[in-house]
């Protein structure tokens, strides 16, 4: 009897019970020659365990449905227009049996014309969501599924995002969105829209507080392309995504272009020309890979610093190369990037929006391990000018690393804002300004090297000591002056013979580092093969640099 | 000799600062070669003087140089052959005398005589041997006069048949029977007996009437399959003159030297001699003062014959200086000052043996070398190994730019025997580090080991011969290969491990993925393999189809070399492969295939270089391997054809235009 009552009890109160019971109920029911009072617990429970038989089919069976997602003959489809599943995707991205899914049972609640059917149901609906590992470090994670009604947007969809966007926000982790989408469904009407700003509003709020990643990995088209417009960085798969307002049958019929998906919103256009896009990958599994080590650089949050990772690159390694890297003629040019290479670890860097306003580099490495966001004239294209594109793409930059706590490395050889009609309708005052204020109000430490030209107001802007810079170098190639030597002399010396003695008086008394050393605008003038040495003790130091700006309820940058 | 025996890759001679010679070079060249000799005038206590062009005004050898004078822009015409500009950085520095290195004034007799019009002294042979080795009639008339072999020959015209059958036998067989007005290979024939001979000289008397209107015919020898075998020699100003032993210098590419080794394996001791004293001979004969070397062709059966004379220090001098311990550009700069030879014929030894390995920016996958161009981004010379020497005037961070050599370094390598030579230049061509540019050590070290070049089997058709289609980069064993996906697997692995280690304290804790299993995919040119990987500290087994394979390293995964144990055995390697992990790999599956562009309607350069002319405009019509342009990029003229007939769409280059690697030049319809 005690046993008896013991049965009872657990099958009345405790659920986990119920499936050792489920496995032994069954063994004894054929084999029940034994005691009534025992044969009669039996049938109590095999009356549970058959309804709970049922539910765990379901389950199953709901879980079954949902890994395969729209069914075996999408996923082949998928599969056929060189493109993972959503599920593959999310196996590749993140450390092995690390996914941990979420509302994998949600199905969309729409009704009308016939999506109430059972077939038109989904557990899961057409997104995947979940938290993982990348490297063992926690990322929350959605991942849209094609293969189900074309991986639009339900209402049921977009409350499974702002799902793990809440928790990531409240844990402090980052969000990594899977773009593979063909837009609202449109079945559910307002529903979809609404969904579509819920989602909005999550990406703004989650703005600045953890870091946001969105991979382009098929269409993102109509309003779904400004969740990924608000995040911090969107990447692009080459041939299989695009992303725009409005399709090339639209624009036909609104302004008569002629034009494909690919150069309308393809991953070319928007890492080239419109700057939409920050890197694109030659394919799903190229990006996915690369996603990972991308996501090394970032700190988990706002209230992290920046991760520092295991470095065998000795801190103080000396770079030969970088002393005989400037020309002696400052007209001519040479590659930013081999002074970046030279002095990150390992030379590895991440470039960010490496084929769009060329003449500045941008982009994560580490020093001694630690992350660092690296800003770089490129006199190789345009001479390394600033304009209109170059200013925007910059400050952008700037203000993630501001945001996340990611020290800022600038290395200056700017022979000032590009002139032209062209630049000054676009409005350059007003864009110029942008990364001028991005690199005044950041207050993550901030470190500059001067390597050649430093002229005119494209000085003050790029991390200057004025814009409270901490360490300020100048190598001794160079030159910190109101404009070249040329300019200055046909204006101070206007009308007067001999101007190229004034040149050369000029060029003696600007074109070197003094002027600047002697006032204290820079802190040293420093051989370049010994850049990374110094830059590494600096970050030392100032990994415990604290800053404020006045309290505000927000800055009003000029947009 | 004073130190038989003794393994040295030094010189053994002593350097006497107080020995007056000149208070101060100019160098009058630079690269390597100017590195050099600078190296050698500052452990004899001389000033130097660098020239360079303006983009070399950060090289290594201005850096090297007490003073530096730049004589010009970056075209060789307008800086290193510049002899007013030259001569006016020789003024202005006070420079005594003039070391011209390899190669642009160094066999300029022009050159040498102004210096001696200025009294300043030309570290060279006189002006008169320059002018009668230059050139090439003189020098074997000279030659011959000095009892010197040359290529036997008939220098006649000859009559018919049955004349060329008899003078043939006089030459002895091969012969080549060749058109008196020919070039280019028509009208030549080569005949091993008398049939041949008749039948060659009907053909090649109607192919010479035909191609040249003149049916006249010579007959020579023919020196099938030659070695290309040098003496060096050193004389003085009063008539002392020295052979130094020879080099062996068959591995060659388009005519220009590769790996180059001393002493030859082919040479016997009387075959050595023979050769030395003609080529000391014949210096004599030229009143032949400093360094100098004689070029000899050598055939199967070891009958040896004239080539030409270089009256300058030689690209692959150094090889003849780790043999005999010698310091040649000391003993040029003491001969250049009057100072007789301290050696007898009898003090010059043979110490061992010495290879060098030409290091170019090259391509060698494109006719076993197309110069290629960059920013050396890294840079290590194997020299922590002992027995190495690495002539070289660049470092990290130096540009090899189209104006000038491809050169990056010789590397020599010194041993007892040639089998410790050999072993020693493996393991330094295995441990050099160069990125940046595209470099021959591929092909070089595929040579080294190559079985034909290790039993010395070499003539200078080796490289055509060993790879008739080119080379392909290094056909790698099954050992090898299955060694080398190990290590990359173990790397990987490795990696992988490293980038979850976050270091300082964390908000959120790191869930690390713990396996100590992996599965990876390595691909490998176009095979991919599948491997599994274990771990247990730096130990890694790998496993290869049943096969296993241990690899362990303590590795440092920022350093350009690692050193890596296989098996218990130590091995640097420089590969490229590709790691995937299995999943990866298996999801690749699906990914797709890009297009590749079409190349036959455009047209890229092939290699950096200069445009030199532009044969067609937009609207033309082009047939198919119709000249569009021509791309000059280190001495060589290349003719870019069309790979289709077609109507060309766009030109994006003109002529005198810098184009780089691959860029676009002409676009057809």
């Amino acid at each position: 009897m005690a046993i008896y009552a013991l049965m009872r009890s657990s099958l009345g109160l405790l659920h986990g019970l119920k499936c050792s019971f489920k496995s032994v109920g069954q063994i004894p029911y054929g084999a029940a020659t034994g005691a009534i009072t025992q044969a009669k617990g039996l049938q109590n429970a095999r009356c549970y365990s058959v309804n709970h038989l049922s539910v765990q089919e379901r389950i199953e069976k709901k879980r079954k449905a949902a890994l395969t997602g729209g069914g075996q003959l999408r996923i082949a489809a998928q599969h056929k227009r060189g493109k993972l599943t959503a599920r593959e995707r999310l196996e590749l991205l993140l450390d092995p049996d690390s996914f941990v899914e979420y509302d994998m049972f949600v199905e969309h609640r729409c009704s009308d014309f016939g999506m109430e059917a059972d077939h038109n149901k989904y557990p899961g609906d057409s997104v995947v969501t979940g938290q993982g590992r990348i490297n063992g470090r926690l990322v929350y994670v959605f991942s849209q599924d094609f293969t189900v009604f074309g991986g639009s947007l339900s209402g049921a969809h977009a409350q499974k995002v702002c799902k793990i966007m809440d928790q990531a926000m409240m844990v402090g982790a980052p969000v990594i969105g899977l773009n593979d989408s063909g837009g609202a469904r449109i079945q559910e009407g307002v529903e979809s829209l609404a969904g579509y700003a819920d989602i909005f509003l999550r990406n703004v709020m989650a703005s600045g507080v953890v870091p946001q990643i969105s991979l382009i990995m098929g269409p993102c088209a109509g309003g779904a392309v400004y969740s990924p417009a608000l995040t911090d960085f969107t990447f692009m798969v080459k041939d299989t995504s695009y992303l725009f307002i409005t399709g090339p049958d639209v624009v036909k019929s609104v302004t008569n272009e002629d034009v494909t998906q690919e150069e309308l919103g393809g991953a070319k256009t928007h890492t080239t020309v419109s700057g939409v896009a920050h890197r694109a990958f030659e394919n799903d599994v190229d990006a996915l890979l690369n996603l990972r080590d991308f996501f090394n650089f970032l700190p988990l949050s706002n209230k992290d610093p920046a991760p520092v990772t295991e470095c065998h690159d000795p801190r103080d390694r000396p770079v030969p190369g970088l002393d005989t890297i400037v020309p002696f003629e400052s007209t001519k040019a040479y590659d930013m990037l081999d002074i970046v290479h030279g002095i990150v670890d390992e030379r590895e860097f991440f470039e960010i929006m490496p084929n769009y306003a060329k003449n500045i580099v941008v982009g994560f490495a580490r020093m001694n391990g630690r992350t660092v966001g690296i800003v770089g004239n490129q006199p190789k294209v345009a001479s390394g000018c600033l304009d209109i594109n170059s200013s925007v793409k910059g400050a952008r930059f700037v203000r993630f690393c501001d945001a996340f706590n990611i020290p800022i490395i600038t290395f200056v050889d700017v022979p000032g804002f590009l002139p032209g009609t062209a630049q000054e309708y676009g409005g350059i005052i007003r864009h110029g300004a942008k990364l001028l204020y991005a690199f005044a109000e950041a207050t993550v430490p901030k470190i500059t090297v001067i390597t050649r030209k430093a002229y005119g107001g494209a000085y003050d802007v790029m991390s200057s000591k004025h814009l409270r810079g901490d360490v300020n170098y100048a190598w001794p190639s160079a030159e910190v002056a109101v404009m070249g030597a040329k300019g200055a002399v046909q204006i101070i010396f206007r009308g007067k013979e001999n101007q190229a003695e004034a040149e050369a008086e000029y060029v003696e008394k600007f074109a070197n580092p003094f002027p600047a050393a002697v006032r204290g605008f820079v802190d040293d003038i420093i051989q370049p093969s010994t850049t990374r040495k110094r830059i590494c003790r600096d970050l030392e130091v100032l990994a415990s640099k604290k800053q404020t700006n006045p309290w505000k309820k927000h800055a009003n940058i000029p947009l | 000799m004073q130190r038989c025996g003794v393994i040295i890759c030094r010189y053994s001679t002593v350097y006497d600062p107080n020995e007056k010679t000149f208070d101060k070079i100019l160098i009058a060249n630079r690269g390597e070669i100017a590195c050099r000799v600078i190296k050698t005038c500052k452990k004899m206590g001389i000033k130097t003087v660098a020239v360079h062009s303006d983009v070399d005004s950060s090289a290594v050898h201005v850096k090297m140089a007490d003073e530096a004078v730049c004589v010009g822009p970056a075209p060789t015409s307008k800086s290193y052959l510049n002899m007013d500009a030259i001569m006016n950085a020789i003024k202005q520095t006070g420079a005594q005398a003039v070391h011209p290195g390899y190669g642009f004034l160094s066999e300029n007799k022009e050159f040498a005589k102004r210096l001696e019009a200025e009294g300043v002294t030309f570290i060279g042979p006189d002006t008169h041997a320059i002018q009668a080795m230059g050139d090439k009639i003189e020098s074997k008339l000279i030659a011959k006069a000095a009892k010197v072999n040359t290529i036997p020959g008939f220098d006649g015209v000859v009559k018919d048949a049955e004349e060329a059958v008899k003078i043939a036998g006089e030459i002895g067989y091969p012969v080549m029977i060749k058109a008196s007005a020919g070039g280019g290979g028509k009208g030549m024939r080569i005949a091993w007996n008398d049939e041949e001979t008749r039948e060659g000289f009907r053909f090649s008397s109607q192919e010479a009437a035909s191609s040249f209107g003149d049916d006249r015919l010579l007959i020579e020898k023919f020196i099938d399959n030659p070695r290309h075998i040098e003496i060096q020699v050193l004389a003085d100003k009063h008539g002392n003159a020295l052979w130094l032993n020879e080099r062996e210098c068959s591995i060659q590419r388009r005519n220009q030297k590769v790996v180059e080794e001393a002493p030859s394996t082919f040479l016997d001791p009387d075959t050595r001699r023979a050769m030395g004293e003609q080529a000391v001979s014949l210096a004599k004969a030229v009143k032949y003062s400093s360094a100098g070397t004689v070029e000899f062709l050598v055939d199967t059966k070891k009958n040896f014959y004239f080539l030409e004379m270089n009256t300058r220090l030689q690209v692959e001098h150094p090889i003849t200086e780790c043999i005999t311990g010698l310091d040649l550009v000391q003993q040029m700069i003491l001969i250049a000052k009057g100072y007789k030879l301290q050696q007898k014929q009898s003090d010059i030894p043979i110490n061992g043996w010495a290879i060098e390995s030409r290091v170019y920016a090259e391509d060698p996958y494109k006719s076993f070398g197309l110069p290629s161009i960059g920013r050396l981004s890294q840079y290590q010379e194997p020299l922590d190994l002992p027995n190495v020497r690495v002539d070289s005037g660049i470092q990290e961070g130096s540009d090899i730019s189209i104006y000038y050599d491809p050169m990056i370094s010789k590397l020599v390598t010194y041993g007892k025997t040639r089998e410790e030579a050999l072993k020693k230049m493996e393991e330094a061509l295995d441990n050099y580090v160069i990125r940046g540019v595209t470099h021959n050590i591929p092909l070089l070290r595929e040579i080294i080991v190559h079985p034909r070049f290790v039993s010395g089997d070499i003539s200078t058709k080796f490289l055509p011969e060993v790879y008739p289609d080119g080379f392909k980069g290094h056909m790698l064993t099954a050992g090898e290969r299955r060694e080398l996906l190990a290590t990359a697997a173990a790397l990987y692995v490795a990696a992988q491990l490293r980038s979850q280690k976050f270091l300082g304290d964390l908000r959120v804790s790191i869930v690390p993925a713990e396996s100590r299993q992996w599965e990876l995919c390595v691909e490998l040119d176009q095979g991919v393999h599948m491997l599994g990987v274990s771990r247990s500290g730096n130990n890694y087994t790998v496993e290869i189809d049943g096969e296993k394979v241990e690899v362990s390293g303590e590795w440092n995964l920022a350093s350009a070399l690692l050193p890596i144990t296989i098996n218990g055995k130590h091995r640097n390697l420089q590969f490229k492969l590709r790691v995937l992990s299995k999943l990866a790999a298996y999801l690749s599956k699906h990914m797709p295939e890009k297009i590749p562009e079409d190349t036959s309607s455009i047209l890229r350069s092939p290699m950096p270089g200069s445009v030199v002319a532009v044969s067609v405009k937009p609207g033309d019509n082009v047939a198919e391997g119709q000249e569009i342009c021509v791309i000059e990029a280190m001495k060589m003229q290349n003719s870019m054809t069309a790979a289709k007939t077609a109507k060309v769409k766009s030109v994006h280059c003109k002529a005198g235009d810098t184009v780089g690697e691959g860029d676009l030049l002409v676009e057809l319809e």
